[in-house]
């Protein structure tokens, strides 16, 4: 056996941008868990959000950041150019499939603007920065195209007062909700270990 | 309905089973894109009559057709009812309150709505409860030349699912067996919810070296063991969606009533 | 296509020249320096103490370790001719968790899928599924869900899988550790029969040396942090560094781990359990009666699916009693006789139950603040807190893991842990589900060490088991569940 001199420096991670098998098996664990998350939602969201509806039209947009936060969870865990965009797809098709309300079609719909959304912010920011700002940035995108989506199929008829509070409320809920929540969320994943095949799970090392 | 029910879809003989997922998929989205792209009535309650003739022939029986298509009834219910209240203004105004304003042209609007999100969701609900997710991958691979290491990476992470509803009760059962199971619902489900997640992105990472392990992810040219076939049935699958579609908007034309993108 | 045409396939040999590993972002290498030369067509069992790098060794083999974005390399490690790296569809790994190597839904995708990512021709791919499935003795349809298998039946699926392949190669990490003993021999018997017709090399690695021992012509001990302690013939190795061996964790033959021997004195009636009939849902069991006395420990013993679990926790007041009653008078102290009827923080101070997947009762970020959990919900101020905390992480040997997160912990630390994490809030009824599950020899001889101290001290035992030598250890009566019903033996002599 060869003597050695343990280097207190941690190893080396070279990223590629190309997925690993493991990235996209655990990018799709991430979509499928955040489709549970959304069919439990589902199941709740209207009586929750009809308060806010009924003193403000327009503000049930505050909660509908729920319906966001795979895409952000995504990119952040994975951090490759897709990451969110996929995330987000699986956790639509999966929702859909499980039967949400909407029917298919219009749920994989809204999936694909919103990942977009979300993938345009870390896409600017090059994939390199993954900090909280970027994190509440991407949700708040997020929210600005679930506005935009839900506007065009739902609420076309509706006033412009409905539609600006519907859309303002929608980036808030977007930054918090799946900004936020996300971020706080990897934190707590990196410190179990459980992500210590990607970059993200790098916190301080042993 | 469980969610882990979703990834055993009823086994039938009916020839709606056979028909190839991506077919499926490309009928609800040529209506979807059709209806979606106007609020009127007509064109939705067109394509809705003929739905409903067809929906006898989905291998589903009444029992479980309406329990799989009540949520989305009533979140169809809930949208008409926003658009009662508050939708654009115009005609004879019948109740007015705060910012609560019923007039003629938001009645129409409400069952406009109704009725569209009917006709999109419902044969997309219907038809994708006899999916089965393996040939879904497989068509979408096969057919649509999706990349496979995405689409199989994807299956198999979504198979896990099936190990969360033992999972959820386990971690449960243990939440009261720690002795916190008296208070504070919501925080627990959120513990709860965030263990299961660490629970599954492990099992997730095993997966993936299960997987590599047998040789997925090489540039070897992939292999397909089962055979995912788009013929007659599956052109004549969209074919049907693509007239109801054309006969849908084209009555709603030529009444007039039909309104691009809300007459924007 | 014949079981000849798997003994055609050529089988690989394996060099490793200084070879090491080291995961990215850790600061000590896995494995240094090991130098090992395995021939074709050997079988090898790889043993060695926990973190000695075995694992690694293997995946690194199969050519799963993950290149740049994982950690670097050191040294040469070769497959047959080539660089392991490029070991892959060559080299056929079976890993240890059953759950997590079922890749499709029905029984016959799954064994297709290693074949169809080679690129073998369709109809081919089917003849492979049929050979390998009869090869490991599973005689299922193609189109049987892989849901319901029981966990030997997913591990032979998963050889199966591999062999599917033609491996020149087969790598088996821990293959059995997480499998009942009728699993263990499922899957030992299925290996057997697969070796005898065919003449891959072939690299087990296992803490059990028992199960292996008449497949495997060669015994490779690894040291920590790299190089090789012994290797040679299994009899002579076992000979020279047998004791080490078992000191070191292994479950060698001839070197059972040290335990005291105890019979109790049982006490008082704590609870008693009057024509209990069990099951989530439908009944499994009916008419079970017998009393749980202090100080004393009772196994419940029993296959698969036979309801061990479900008494276990039917008897802890988390699953409700079909029929029958759970009454504990003896703990009830002020409260109902049932315990299901118990808030959790009442229970908590009652009967302490621990899972036999410890991580499902984490509910802290940190291993001190685990068990704070329980003190604080049942309304200990600090000063006590830390006060039973104190000597419970010393005891346990946890005390320098206070600030860890449960996760990061090993099976062994975990175990102590959730055991630990019960016994904040003093229960003098301790239920436990398998809690000797998947441990090497010393981690086990520790538990129940600790355990025995416990029923000196009063506290009483119910432990759900398919562990011989546990029950051997510290039973006192044993409650042996079959599908016909159920028989209560005492083992005081």
């Amino acid at each position: 056996m060869n003597a050695t001199t343990t280097s207190l420096r941690p190893g080396p991670r070279r990223i590629t941008t190309r997925w690993r098998v493991v990235d996209i098996v655990v990018a799709s664990v991430l979509g499928v868990a955040s489709a549970l998350v959304f069919f439990a939602w589902n199941q709740i969201y209207a009586p929750v959000t009809a308060p806010l509806e009924a003193v403000l039209p327009g503000s049930q947009a505050l909660l509908y950041g729920v319906w966001l936060f795979a895409g952000v969870l995504g990119g952040l865990v994975i951090r490759k150019p897709g990451a969110a965009l996929f995330t987000e797809l699986v956790a639509a098709i999966v929702s859909a499939l499980l039967g949400a309300q909407w029917g298919g079609f219009a749920v994989i719909e809204a999936g694909l603007v919103q990942g977009l959304g979300v993938e345009l912010i870390f896409l600017v920011f090059l994939y390199h920065r993954w900090s909280l700002t970027v994190a509440m940035l991407a949700g708040a995108t997020a929210g600005l195209a679930m506005a935009a989506n839900d506007i065009v199929g739902y609420y076309l008829a509706s006033g412009p007062a409905f539609q600006a509070i519907y859309t303002v409320s929608g980036i808030i809920s977007g930054a918090v909700i799946a900004g936020l929540g996300s971020w706080f969320i990897v934190r707590g994943l990196a410190r179990t270990g459980v992500l210590s095949r990607f970059s993200s799970g790098q916190l301080t090392p042993r | 309905m469980r969610p882990s029910d979703i990834l055993t879809p009823p086994v039938g003989g009916r020839v709606i089973f056979r028909i190839n997922p991506v077919a499926k998929l490309a009928a609800t989205a040529v209506l979807g894109i059709a209806l979606v792209l106007s609020i009127d009535w007509v064109s939705a309650s067109v394509a809705l009559g003929f739905e409903a003739l067809l929906f006898p022939f989905a291998g589903l029986n009444f029992r479980q057709f309406a329990r799989r298509t009540l949520p989305i009834a009533i979140a169809a219910m809930f949208a008409a009812a926003t658009i009662l209240l508050y939708g654009r203004a115009s005609g004879v105004s019948h109740w007015r309150f705060l910012l609560v304003n019923v007039t003629d042209g938001s009645i129409e609007l409400s069952i406009a709505t109704l009725l569209r999100v009917l006709a999109i969701g419902l044969p997309a609900i219907v038809l994708f409860v006899t999916v089965d997710p393996t040939d879904l991958a497989d068509g979408l691979a096969q057919v649509l030349r999706l990349p496979s290491r995405f689409v199989l990476g994807a299956l198999g992470g979504m198979r896990l699912v099936g190990l969360f509803a033992e999972d959820w009760k386990s971690l449960e059962l243990a939440r009261r067996a720690r002795g916190i199971a008296d208070r504070g619902r919501l925080r627990r489900f959120a513990g709860q919810a965030f263990a299961l997640l660490v629970l599954s992105i492990r099992r997730g990472s095993k997966l993936a070296t299960a997987m590599e392990a047998r040789g997925f992810g090489s540039p070897i040219l992939r292999s397909w063991a089962r055979q995912s076939r788009f013929g007659w049935r599956e052109w004549l699958l969209v074919a049907i969606a693509a007239s109801i579609a054309a006969v849908a908007v084209g009555v709603s034309v030529v009444t007039g009533h039909w309104n691009f993108l809300a007459g924007a | 296509m014949s079981p000849a045409s798997l003994s055609r396939v050529a089988p690989l040999s394996v060099d490793a020249r200084g070879w090491g590993w080291r995961h990215a972002g850790r600061s000590d290498w896995a494995l240094r320096g090991l130098d090992l030369r395995i021939e074709a067509g050997e079988r090898v069992l790889l043993l060695g103490a926990s973190g000695a790098g075995k694992s690694t060794l293997v995946h690194a083999l199969a050519g799963v370790l993950g290149g740049g974005e994982e950690g670097e390399s050191d040294g040469r490690l070769a497959v047959g001719e080539g660089d392991a790296s490029r070991a892959r569809g060559r080299v056929g790994l079976v890993l240890q968790d059953p759950d997590s190597q079922v890749v499709l839904a029905r029984v016959g995708d799954d064994v297709a899928f290693g074949c169809e990512n080679m690129g073998i021709p369709r109809h081919e791919i089917w003849a492979r599924v049929e050979q390998a499935l009869r090869a490991v003795g599973l005689d299922l349809p193609l189109r049987h869900p892989t849901s319901g298998l029981s966990g030997g039946q997913k591990q032979r699926l998963a050889l199966a899988g591999v062999l599917a392949m033609r491996p020149g190669l087969l790598l088996l990490d821990e293959p059995t550790a997480n499998l009942d003993p009728g699993g263990v021999i499922e899957v030992r018997d299925a290996v057997a029969r697969v070796l005898e017709v065919s003449s891959s090399t072939l690299i087990v690695v296992e803490h059990r040396v028992d199960v292996w021992w008449s497949l495997v012509d060669r015994v490779v001990v690894l040291a920590p942090g790299g190089g090789v302690l012994a290797d040679g013939a299994p009899d002579d190795v076992l000979r020279r560094e047998g004791a080490a061996l078992a000191a070191s964790g292994v479950w060698v033959p001839g070197h059972p781990p040290k335990h005291p021997d105890r019979r109790g004195r049982p006490g008082e009636t704590l609870l008693r359990n009057e024509q209990l009939s069990i099951g989530r849902g439908s009944s499994v069991q009916t008419g079970i009666e017998f009393p749980v006395r202090a100080g004393e420990c009772i196994a419940i013993t029993g296959p698969n699916g036979v309801g061990k679990t479900t008494l276990a926790l039917t008897i802890g007041g988390l699953l409700p009693a079909i029929g029958g009653r759970v009454r504990a008078d003896g703990l009830a102290a002020g409260l109902g006789a049932d315990p299901l009827r118990w808030k959790s923080r009442e229970l908590v101070t009652r009967i302490g139950s621990v899972f036999q997947d410890p991580e499902h009762q984490f509910v802290s970020g940190t291993v001190a603040g685990e068990l704070a959990v329980g003190a604080r919900a049942i309304g200990l101020d600090e000063r006590e807190t830390s006060r039973r905390i104190g000597p419970l992480l010393e005891r346990l040997r946890l005390s320098h893991l206070a600030t860890a997160n449960p996760f990061t912990l090993s099976g062994g630390e975990k175990r102590r842990l959730s055991v630990a994490t019960a016994l904040v809030t003093r229960p003098p009824l301790l239920v436990l589900d398998e809690p000797t599950f998947g441990q090497d020899s010393r981690t086990w001889a520790e538990l129940v060490a600790f355990l025995a101290e416990l029923m000196d001290a009063g506290s009483s035992l119910i432990a759900a088991t398919h562990d011989t030598e546990l029950v051997a250890a510290l039973a006192d009566t044993e409650l042996r569940m079959s599908t016909n019903g159920y028989a209560l033996e005492s083992r005081v002599h």
